[in-house]
């Protein structure tokens, strides 16, 4: 936050932020000291920003010709492709936007991992960002189910079937999910809504995400504390901003590559069968952005501890930030949790490739190998790491090691090192 | 003003306060609900409690899948052969210990809900290792008497109310 007190220069600008100090906000968010260091991978909180609100405004408008019924949502939807005047373009932004997001958060995920961005001061900062993480899985979820295709109906089906494993009172609460005996009309008109209303509930946990952020600053690819403002920051506007903006336009060029060239390869052909309750379809998989959860899902042999695997494997990210002991936050200087760091995203990956297969044979065995490697690392490996891990010597401060001349020998000698890291 | 030792204690402003947030608390659980119970099952859906169906034109071997209350139901006559398979399983090898005579009245008819107790998918018919169902979702294999033999399906395939109104009808619900 900026030392000096901030004043407007006209004089109705003086009047008005006396009574409601939206310039100074405004202030605020340009005058932002960000450290000077920030590499790409910090550009997908922005990136992430422009998703949420590109899908609101598709879905705001999509909505206006899309009808919540069991008999016609198939066909409205089928209205909104070939009748609509630029309706094929919302629906694939929109469709496709899902999975652009889903991307992009899966990104800012793994950066935070390496760079350590989840330990104090912003743990809560990462919590806010589960939660949101969370909601936009129930966001996605839903949407999907809206087209009421065959894996709309059978995607929905399994998945409220999942609250069934609870003992005792399972049954009862599908039965109350669904507003009858089986996913029917009633469920699609509760999902409709809840996905029109979730959006809005991200957007105000954004503004805490942003707003908890702006309490201790951004982390950095150092991962050290630095004085703000200093030597060592630069204001958001114009760096961050003019960077951000770059990183997005490149970003929206893969997003057009999808939406104009292969609108339906993140889909399932199977989604333009309208929904029938009598035929499952052969292979029911989620989206793509849920497959490891699935693989999670699937690699438990018991029904209830399935379940509880796969929702775990999500909530224990939030406990992350104690999980890891280490005091050092950059993987730069933490050479052997860098291994187990991308040992990780290649298990999650393999995971993701094998919520895609037949749970039978070999993917099953490997999905229980990756399961169990999934948990150790976070329960395991990173507790024990930052005990007998010895890290690399930490710079002072962002421009030392870059200019030289430390007062510190032991990070003198490091420089070199640190330097060619950081580039 | 009380001093400091008064303010440890409990004191009648206590019982006020305490039993204040009881009553809201009762107020709040009450009107909340409504907003939760509509969510359940409407009066529209319940009336829907029933349905007949005609096997009269059903040969031994054939199946039928009927809708009752948005679910499939498997109808099955089975034939000497499947009736037998059924019936000779000892009871000690299944996950789920039903006996065939306990879920099929009449031999001959297998009425049962045509959904996987794993997450609901509607298994194929006459596949599977056991030749009776096999779910295609996550591999759940059922015998002819719909009992769950392999996968990861917790229990059998559940047995609807049903009757038989004449002996070509059967009401199911």
């Amino acid at each position: 936050m900026s030392d000096h007190e901030y004043t407007p220069s006209s004089k109705f600008g003086k009047w008005f932020n006396d009574r409601l100090p939206l310039l100074t906000l405004a202030n605020h968010l340009t005058d932002y000291p960000t450290p000077k260091n920030l590499n790409y991978w910090w550009t997908f909180g922005g990136i992430l920003t422009f998703c949420l609100i590109t899908q609101i405004v598709t879905g705001l408008v999509l909505a206006m010709h899309y009808i919540a019924h069991a008999d016609m949502a198939f066909s409205s939807v089928e209205h909104i492709m070939r009748d609509v005047n630029y309706g094929w373009l919302l629906r694939y932004v929109h469709a496709n936007g899902a999975s652009m997001f889903f991307l992009a958060v899966y990104i800012h995920i793994f950066r935070s991992l390496f760079y350590g961005s989840y330990k104090s001061p912003r743990e809560i900062i990462w919590i806010l960002g589960i939660i949101i993480y969370l909601l936009m899985m129930a966001a996605a979820f839903m949407g999907y189910v809206l087209p009421w295709g065959q894996m709309s109906f059978w995607g929905a089906t399994v998945i409220t079937n999942l609250f069934s494993a609870i003992p005792l009172v399972g049954e009862s609460i599908t039965t109350w999910l669904w507003g009858g005996y089986s996913v029917d009309n009633p469920t699609l008109t509760r999902f409709f809504t809840l996905h029109y209303l979730i959006p809005f509930l991200i957007l105000g946990l954004v503004v805490l995400h942003i707003w908890a952020l702006h309490v201790p600053g951004n982390n950095n690819p150092v991962g050290i504390d630095i004085k703000k403002p200093s030597k060592d920051t630069v204001p958001f506007h114009p760096y961050i901003v003019i960077k951000d903006a770059f990183a997005l336009l490149m970003f929206c060029i893969v997003f057009a590559l999808f939406v104009f060239y292969q609108p339906n390869i993140l889909g399932h052909a199977d989604n333009y069968i309208e929904a029938d309750p009598l035929v499952t379809p052969a292979h029911i998989v989620p989206e793509w952005y849920l497959l490891p959860f699935y693989a999670i899902l699937r690699s438990v042999p018991d029904k209830l501890m399935g379940v509880v695997a796969m929702l775990s494997a999500i909530l224990i990210l939030a406990a992350l930030p104690w999980l890891d002991t280490s005091k050092v936050r950059s993987a730069v200087f933490r050479p052997l949790f860098r291994q187990f760091y991308w040992i990780l995203v290649a298990d999650v990956l393999i995971l993701g490739y094998v919520g895609a297969m037949p749970a039978e044979g070999l993917y099953l065995l490997i999905a229980r190998v990756a399961t169990a490697y999934y948990f150790a690392h976070f329960l395991i490996i990173l507790p024990v790491l930052g005990w007998k891990e010895k890290t690399t010597p930490l710079p002072l401060s962002i421009t030392e090691p870059v200019l030289g001349g430390s007062p510190n020998l032991a990070a003198a000698r490091n420089d070199e090192k640190i330097e060619k890291t950081i580039k | 003003m009380s001093d400091q030792k008064d303010e440890k204690k409990t004191n009648r402003r206590d019982f006020l306060f305490t039993a204040t947030a009881a009553a809201g608390a009762v107020g709040v659980g009450a009107a909340v609900w409504p907003l939760v119970d509509q969510m359940n099952p409407d009066a529209s859906v319940k009336a829907l409690a029933s349905t007949e169906v005609d096997v009269s034109s059903m040969q031994p071997g054939q199946s039928l899948t009927v809708l009752w209350r948005g679910k499939p139901v498997f109808i099955k006559r089975r034939t000497e052969d499947e009736i037998k398979k059924a019936r000779t399983v000892d009871i000690n090898d299944l996950k789920h210990p039903e006996k065939d005579e306990d879920r099929a009245k009449n031999p001959e008819w297998l009425v049962m809900l045509g959904i996987c107790t794993h997450l609901g998918c509607v298994p194929l018919t006459d596949k599977g290792d056991y030749d009776g169902w096999f779910c295609p979702c996550h591999g759940s294999h059922y015998d002819t008497s719909g009992r769950i033999r392999k996968g990861p399906a917790p229990t059998n395939m559940e047995i609807p109310k049903y009757e038989f109104v004449n002996t070509n009808t059967i009401k199911i619900g």
